[in-house]
């Protein structure tokens, strides 16, 4: 049991990396991973939104949306899988919102932390696609909970290595047109390859 | 006219939103291996921010704007959700080839830059022409991306061989790297360094210079 939960979240951080293997949350990985800093706050409320959002779709997926799921109401044959997305997306930007009130009445220095970092969060595909990989790899309540956590760890942890080597790069000298955007592209795509060697572990 | 086209041309090169707003690469980078999967990628981005431009535009005024996020995203996701589902009726292969990435249009960040910063600003109409551009800008990285792709990688342009292969007594000997997803990478660096040497405005300062100081030679004084 305990086993095949750690080999759960070994496998979300490591091999199937929300970041660098599957690509996702690439827009505000390049965009915010010039400083170290600013990096670990992003990753950080990463983490507890992918943790809080992806058991509770997994809820919603199997009480709401799966077929058969609402034989409790008396509608056997019904299936909603069709309004996943707009179920999912609703959920994630409701999170955040609640967790940014919340973390404005009741832990201020948090929200001060994170502030600018939450609302960019709803739009981050990292958060909804690692519901959807949820969802097409139909994991249990608690596996998913699990799943969630790692992901969410995964990716921090990659962007936190991209904002240090970042931070390395910018007193090379680098090509004019190359300069900024270019060899961040070339740099994560150098990473990629690195964590592609993790895919022969097999758990 | 003018400015129509002005709206229309402009996010293909000058201002890419790949290329230069960094915006919507996720996808750009999964779906690339092969042309055919890619082309049916840009037909469905171009086809939702469009049309998510245009209601969103058609409702701009109306919207309190402390919600107007959760409901540009509604109108999004709706439209998304219609063309997961025609995807899945009419080219199941295809929609299995792409998996989550149809649905992640939702949150490709291009349809929801968009939408706020042309779509809640301006008319409807131009806002259309707005959104198809930048599809189309999308697009031109992609399906460049993914024809370079699949052709260095398996010799074949939309499953058509074009260079024979060594297994099958051609000539051409297949490079496996670019079948991987993160060549990808390389190609858009390269393309955007290609891009910016030849459009230098959208070069980017460095932020740190190499001083000049350095002595150009150094003489040895053999007396």
């Amino acid at each position: 049991m305990l086993e095949s939960y750690l080999s759960i979240f070994i496998n979300a951080v490591f091999i199937e990396n929300i970041a660098l293997s599957v690509f996702l949350g690439m827009c505000t990985f390049i965009a915010i991973s010039k400083k170290i800093d600013a990096a670990i706050g992003l990753g950080i409320a990463v983490i507890v939104i992918i943790g809080i959002t992806v058991p509770l779709n997994n809820l919603i997926y199997t009480y709401i949306l799966k077929e058969g799921a609402l034989a409790w109401l008396g509608y056997p044959e019904v299936s909603l899988e069709f309004v996943g997305l707009i179920s999912y997306i609703g959920v994630i930007a409701a999170t955040v919102q609640i967790l940014e009130m919340f973390l404005d009445r009741y832990v201020p220095v948090l929200y001060n932390a994170l502030g600018i970092f939450l609302p960019l969060i709803t739009v981050n595909c990292a958060i909804l696609g690692a519901s959807l990989f949820m969802v097409e790899k139909s994991l249990a309540f608690g596996e998913s909970v699990v799943y969630g956590l790692g992901a969410g760890v995964g990716w921090a942890l990659a962007i936190v290595m991209l904002a240090g080597i970042r931070e390395k790069l910018k007193y090379s000298d680098i090509p004019d047109g190359l300069q900024g955007l270019g060899i961040t592209f070339i740099t994560v795509g150098l990473m990629c390859f690195g964590f592609m060697s993790f895919g022969g572990i097999s758990i | 006219m003018a400015k129509t086209s002005e709206v229309l041309l402009s996010p293909i090169f000058k201002d890419n939103p790949i290329a230069l707003q960094v915006l919507g690469i996720c996808s750009a980078l999964a779906v690339t291996s092969k042309l055919y999967p890619t082309l049916i990628m840009c037909v469905a981005l171009t086809a939702t921010i469009t049309l998510s431009n245009f209601f969103i535009s058609l409702i701009r005024n109306i919207v309190p704007s402390n919600i107007r996020i959760i409901v540009q995203m509604t109108i999004i996701s709706s439209l998304v959700i219609i063309v997961d589902q025609l995807l899945k009726a009419y080219d199941y292969e295809t929609s299995k080839t792409l998996s989550v990435f149809v649905g992640l249009i939702i949150t490709n960040c291009i349809v929801m830059g968009r939408a706020e910063a042309y779509a809640m600003q301006n008319g409807p109409y131009m806002s259309m022409v707005d959104g198809f551009g930048n599809g189309l800008g999308y697009s031109i990285i992609l399906i460049i991306v993914g024809s370079i792709r699949e052709l260095i990688g398996s010799g074949q342009l939309l499953g058509v061989q074009i260079l024979p292969l060594v297994s099958e007594g051609g000539w051409y000997v297949s490079n496996n790297f670019f079948l991987l997803p993160p060549s990808s990478f390389l190609i858009i660096g390269l393309f955007i360094w290609f891009l910016r040497s030849w459009k230098t405005e959208q070069v980017e300062p460095a932020e740190f210079k190499m001083s000049k100081n350095a002595p150009k030679e150094i003489k040895i004084d053999h007396a």
